[in-house]
């Protein structure tokens, strides 16, 4: 924790691992969000749940 | 002979200003509006849930946030109970903004702007840029090494950017006075501005919809 992170480096893009994880970790958690089946209740007669 | 009071009614005048207000707001903001206990078929994905989400992260921010300033660096740096409210204050605010930015994807990707929403979108876009202020100042008042280390390092930027003569991150009390007073309480007003504005346009339909609707 007291050490600097490591960083990955290619050409101009320049980020530490834990910002990568954590956008890679957000990217992911964006896709379950899209695909996760959503618990519904039953729809009424004017397309209300 | 005949006596006027101005008490005589109860009734107001047409132009009593209080009457044109509150017909104004049940006007534009009708309670079934407001607080709705019904949500159109498709608000069924989990990405409607990431605003939710990024409005409980703040709650937690500003209540830990308010113990912190009750209590004092001494409080939160020396004590086990203080250190856990500022990694609580620390945490929240990671959430805040994980959430924040996944909640501006989805609106992005679902042009949540359409319809009249374009000034919801853009107090949400001002409300991103006095979050990332307030943290900002906020990493200068930890009283740590750290924000010694931010603010000499942000002092270059600052006088780079032409902000450097009315916004001295080397000055601990303005720093901390707008972190803890003026930019959390634009960020308030303007979440619940946000979320009121939400509420009287309710959710925007996806754009399957409206082309299925169209055809």
């Amino acid at each position: 924790m007291n050490s600097p992170a490591t960083y990955l480096h290619w050409g101009f893009i320049l980020i530490s691992i834990p910002n990568l994880l954590v956008i890679g970790g957000m990217v992911v958690l964006f896709g379950i969000a899209l695909v996760a089946p959503f618990p519904h209740g039953d729809k009424d007669d004017d397309g209300h749940n | 002979m005949e006596t006027k009071t101005t008490m005589d009614t109860t009734k107001p005048g047409p132009s009593s200003w209080t009457l044109r207000v509150r017909q104004l707001l049940e006007r534009r903001l009708p309670m079934d509006h407001l607080l709705p206990d019904r949500q159109p078929y498709y608000v069924g994905s989990w990405v409607y849930v990431f605003g939710v989400i990024t409005i409980a992260a703040v709650g937690w921010v500003v209540l830990s946030g308010v113990v912190l300033a009750f209590m004092g660096p001494q409080w939160w740096h020396d004590s086990r109970l203080g250190r856990f409210f500022n990694s609580m204050h620390f945490w929240s605010v990671q959430l805040f903004f994980i959430f924040m930015v996944l909640h501006l994807w989805g609106q992005y990707f679902m042009a949540g702007w359409r319809h009249g929403r374009a000034s919801t979108w853009l107090i949400g876009v001002v409300i991103f840029g006095i979050s990332i202020l307030t943290a900002f100042t906020g990493y200068l008042s930890q009283q740590n090494f750290d924000a010694q280390y931010i603010a000499i390092n942000a002092k270059d930027a600052m006088n780079a950017a032409g902000a450097g003569a009315f916004f001295n991150v080397l000055n601990f009390g303005q720093m901390y006075g707008l972190h803890v007073m003026l930019l959390p309480i634009g960020v308030i007003l303007l979440v619940a501005l946000h979320i009121v504005m939400v509420r009287m346009r309710g959710v925007v339909k996806p754009i399957d919809a409206e082309g299925a609707a169209r055809s």
